[in-house]
């Protein structure tokens, strides 16, 4: 059962991996500490970190204009990249990505 | 002493002695019975001695007389002497002497007075003793003895002092008026005079003075006070923290990852995930399609010009005539100023110093607002193939000669005259008897090099190269590049078919220094007012290092027309040194030595390796710096590549100003584009052309574009992103003779100009039309992707070819593998022979028939 979990775990993030234009990404448990990423330590422990706090506020945000309503995707757009932030289950999947040209 | 009876008798003859204060009544008899009164005529003192007031005196009174003298003194003159009345006394005197005492105060009445008994004499003799107690006291030490008390009428005395009523007395009061009973009465205290006494009150003058002077003290109190106190602080306040953050180990990762959450987590999450990305790939939602339109060049003012316009031409009459242009280079600080260098068209070698000596080399300046008349003639030994403007100081322009030499000029005295942009000024000219033209008014002025390489240490061929190294590193003797202290451009690299490249620096070494300078004084110095920024160079130039070029696989050299390097752009070392200084500090070249080689830290990332194009149209990538051989001597190195892709002389290497490792390379009918690391061949070659391709540049705001000379005197504008197999734009018949040099130039942002020089010694300036020069979107990185897919078309065309090689080797070998084997010729090979036989005999009939066969060839 482990097992399988830890591959079902494994296939999923390789799909994710899989696409061209994905540069990394992170697997944060709720305390923000990193637990799987495809970055260095470091940069993996600065993302988890930050949006962290971030999703927080964000999925707070969400459910004070709405409690019935939830947070699914954060997707923070920058000039370089476009971040894509899942929360679920206290964990956080956070996915970074190349800007199409 | 005299006890007290003699002392009162005593003191009663001293009284006597004495003059008597007390005005006692004279009716006491005044002498004792003892002494007699004398009188004593002058002549009886005279005849006794006793003279009053000479022999006797007061305080001498005494005077002993002796009897005798005295009874002859009566009897001689009886009744007469003076002693007449003591005569008896005198007769009858026991003792033999008598005292004669002077009283001087009259005291018994006379002037003498004489001691009738012995007892007197010694009494009067005694008696003046206590008188003089001072005189007489130290002889007295015996104690006195009680002596019987002498009257010496001392009670007279103590009877004077008897208070007796010797007063009359008045009466004022009966005495039956004493005690009587009082009667008081008033009295009026002003009726009688003085019988009040008052003190009127009166004024003081003191209370009247008014006080206009008071001294007090005051006490100044400031109205602010502070004051501290000092608390203890009891909260502890953190001034930095540090913190790490938080870490999983591994078994600690696996572990959650194992855990039943986490997989429900990413197959939930999974779906999202992959649509957003997908999306993102797809397309950028996030575009504005209005402004990615607007960014195309377009002239809203609807007709859009394409092609090069003519913006102005130049030409000098007198100097330009039967000339070539053979190099362009725009000022680059000024505006409008460009810098053409004239050559003989013919290139003979013959009769050099025979007929350069009419005509002077010169480099013209040329101003856009006189375009007949050059603003400034840069004068040199030998015609100028190419020259460079400093970039560090644009006053300072090297140029290469026809003979091999490098030579500097400095412009700093003329660089405001060229700045003034106004035609036909009249020029304050600096007396130059050089000048040819005799016409006074208008000369423009000639500046003479300041100096030219040594004879014997230049190339030895034309100088078909110059650039300077930029400022961000230099050179040494090996040609280890160091970095730059002073950000100034000073080293010098120069190229020509002679097969070197020399590298130059501009400063004074240290070692010739001295030697140099004394030559100078010696000989004569400049005679023109030539600026001496480099006189230490002059005539004494001698190279940094020199750069051969030995063929890779044969014997013998390249000869280098043309180079590029790479200009290493350092952003450390700008940072470090501060401010940058080349616009405000105009360094010093004359001050400038070369440093010691020990102080300059040696820059690793410099790319040392060179583009040269050589004469006969081969590209070599070689390295500058010396290398050690076996016999410790320094020399070149091998070039690392060379590939022969142009037919003939290469005129152009320049590498593109967008990209650092992509190099043009313009040879006779085609250009090639080569991309530093790629060692395999040019990324991109472009197609033959009919003509001859004699000059090209880059565009300098536009990536892919490349402008091209050609021989007929038109400007192909390539865009590499458009099409590659030809032209984008073909401006015909651009000049009338051959390009011989292109040069772009930015004056603004909405002016571009281009230079296109001629063989005709005519320079034009065009003015490149917006669609030119405006890149479009994304060129840069288009351009990149599309030099990259050529990088890989290349390298899977060398692929492939080796692969064709390999397969075609192969091949062969089994062929001859299996002729070997089999030496019985295989049926396609009998065939052939069959056929080749029976056309021999075809040729012979033939031949025969014609007649022609020789007869020769029988048998």
């Amino acid at each position: 059962m482990a097992g399988i979990g830890n591959a079902d775990v494994e296939e999923t993030l390789k799909r994710i991996e899989a696409h061209k234009s994905v540069i990394g990404t992170i697997v944060v448990n709720a305390d923000g500490i990193p637990i799987r990423t495809t970055l260095d330590n470091s940069t993996a422990i600065q993302y988890a970190g930050l949006f962290r706090q971030l999703t927080v506020m964000a999925r707070s945000t969400v459910r004070d204009i709405d409690p019935q309503n939830d947070l699914l995707v954060l997707r923070v757009r920058s000039k370089k990249h476009e971040i894509l932030v899942a929360p679920e289950n206290d964990f956080l999947l956070i996915v970074i990505q190349n800007l199409c040209e | 002493m005299p006890p007290k009876k003699p002392k009162s008798a005593a003191s009663r003859a001293g009284k006597k002695g004495k003059a008597k204060a007390t005005p006692a009544p004279a009716e006491d008899p005044g002498h004792p019975d003892d002494i007699f009164p004398l009188v004593l005529t002058s002549a009886t003192q005279e005849l006794f001695g006793c003279r009053a007031d000479d022999d006797v005196t007061e305080e001498s009174p005494h005077k002993l007389l002796r009897k005798d003298d005295i009874v002859q003194d009566l009897k001689m003159r009886a009744a007469v002497s003076d002693f007449s009345p003591v005569k008896q006394i005198v007769l009858e005197y026991p003792d033999a002497e008598l005292l004669l005492v002077f009283d001087r105060d009259f005291v018994y009445g006379q002037s003498f007075y004489l001691a009738l008994t012995p007892e007197a004499k010694e009494r009067i003799l005694n008696s003046p003793e206590p008188e003089t107690p001072e005189v007489f006291e130290d002889e007295v030490v015996k104690s006195p003895e009680p002596k019987p008390w002498i009257s010496l009428g001392s009670e007279q005395e103590i009877v004077e002092e008897y208070v007796s009523e010797k007063r009359r007395y008045k009466i004022l009061k009966v005495n039956r008026q004493f005690g009587l009973p009082i009667n008081f009465s008033d009295r009026n205290a002003a009726d009688a005079k003085d019988g009040n006494l008052g003190w009127a009150p009166y004024e003081d003058s003191r209370s009247s003075i008014r006080l206009t002077q008071r001294d007090c003290g005051t006490q100044a109190v400031s109205t602010l006070q502070s004051s501290s106190t000092q608390t203890r602080c009891n909260s502890t306040n953190a001034i930095s923290t540090q913190c790490t953050p938080r870490e999983f180990s591994c078994e600690e990762k696996e572990s959650i990852l194992q855990s039943e959450s986490v997989k429900n987590m990413c197959i939930s999450v999974m779906p999202i995930m992959l649509q957003a990305l997908q999306q993102e790939e797809i397309m950028n939602v996030f575009l504005d399609d209005w402004t990615a339109l607007g960014s195309a060049a377009e002239d809203w003012s609807g007709k859009v010009t394409e092609g090069l316009m003519l913006y102005q031409s130049f030409t000098d009459q007198n100097y330009s005539k039967d000339k070539k242009i053979s190099s362009v280079h725009w000022h680059p600080n000024l505006y409008g100023v460009i810098a053409v260098a004239l050559t003989e068209k013919k290139e003979e070698r013959l009769n050099e110093s025979a007929t350069l000596v009419l005509k002077a080399s010169l480099i013209l300046f040329y101003n856009f607002s006189d375009p007949s008349n050059p603003q400034l003639l840069l004068e040199s030994p030998a015609d100028i193939c190419a020259f460079e403007f400093c970039p560090s100081d644009p006053n300072i322009i090297v140029g290469g000669c026809t003979n091999g030499q490098v030579v500097l000029w400095d412009i700093s005295a003329h660089v405001s005259h060229l700045q003034e942009t106004q035609p036909g000024k009249t020029i304050p000219v600096v007396a130059d008897p050089f000048e040819l033209d005799d016409d006074k008014e208008n000369q423009t002025p000639v500046v003479r090099f300041c100096a030219v390489s040594a004879l014997e240490s230049s190339h030895k061929a034309p100088i078909t190269d110059v650039q300077w190294l930029p400022p961000t590193f230099e050179v040494t003797r090996t040609g280890v590049p160091v970095e730059n202290k002073y950000n100034i451009s000073t080293q010098i690299v120069t190229c020509s078919p002679d097969c070197a490249v020399m590298f130059w620096d501009v400063r004074a070494s240290r070692v010739s220094q001295s030697a140099s300078d004394r030559k100078q004084n010696v000989d004569q110095k400049a005679p023109y007012s030539v600026p001496d920024t480099f006189q230490h160079l002059d005539r004494t130039w001698k190279p940094l290092f020199k750069v051969s070029l030995p063929k890779i696989d044969l014997s013998g050299e390249y000869a280098p027309l043309k180079f590029s390097l790479e200009h290493y752009t350092c952003t450390a070392n700008k940072a470090a040194t501060g401010s940058d200084d080349s616009p405000e500090v105009i360094p010093d070249y004359s001050r400038l030595t070369v440093p010691s080689e020990e102080t300059h830290s040696a820059l690793e990332q410099v790319n040392t390796k060179l583009f040269i194009g050589t004469e006969v149209g081969e590209i070599i990538y070689t390295d500058w710096k010396l290398v050690k051989d076996d016999s410790e001597r320094l020399h070149s190195a091998k070039p690392l590549h060379c590939f022969s892709i142009h037919h003939w002389q290469v005129n152009t290497v320049q590498r593109s100003p967008f990209f650092n490792d992509i190099i043009l390379t313009i040879g006779s009918w085609n250009f090639a584009i080569w991309k530093e690391g790629v060692m395999d061949g040019p990324i991109i070659l472009s197609p033959n052309s009919e003509q001859a391709c004699t000059a090209g540049c880059w565009s300098p705001s536009r990536p892919a574009v490349v402008f091209i000379g050609k021989e007929d005197g038109s400007v192909d504008v390539w865009n590499l992103l458009e099409k590659n197999w030809e032209p984008a734009q073909v401006n015909a018949h651009v000049t009338n003779a051959k390009i011989t040099a292109i040069g772009p130039w930015i004056a603004s942002p909405k002016q571009h100009f281009l230079a296109v020089t001629d063989d005709l010694g005519i320079l034009r300036v065009f003015e490149i039309p917006k669609l030119l020069y405006v890149p479009s979107k994304n060129e840069g990185s288009n351009l990149r992707k599309y030099f990259e897919g050529e990088e890989q078309r290349l390298k899977d065309l060398l692929r492939c070819e080796e692969l064709w090689a390999k397969e075609k080797e192969e091949a062969e070998e089994l062929s001859k593998r299996m002729k070997s084997v089999q030496p019985v010729k295989s049926p396609v090979e009998d065939e052939d022979e069959e056929e080749y036989k029976s056309y021999l005999v075809l040729e012979e009939s033939i031949l025969k028939g014609l007649g022609l066969w020789p007869k020769t060839r029988d048998a």
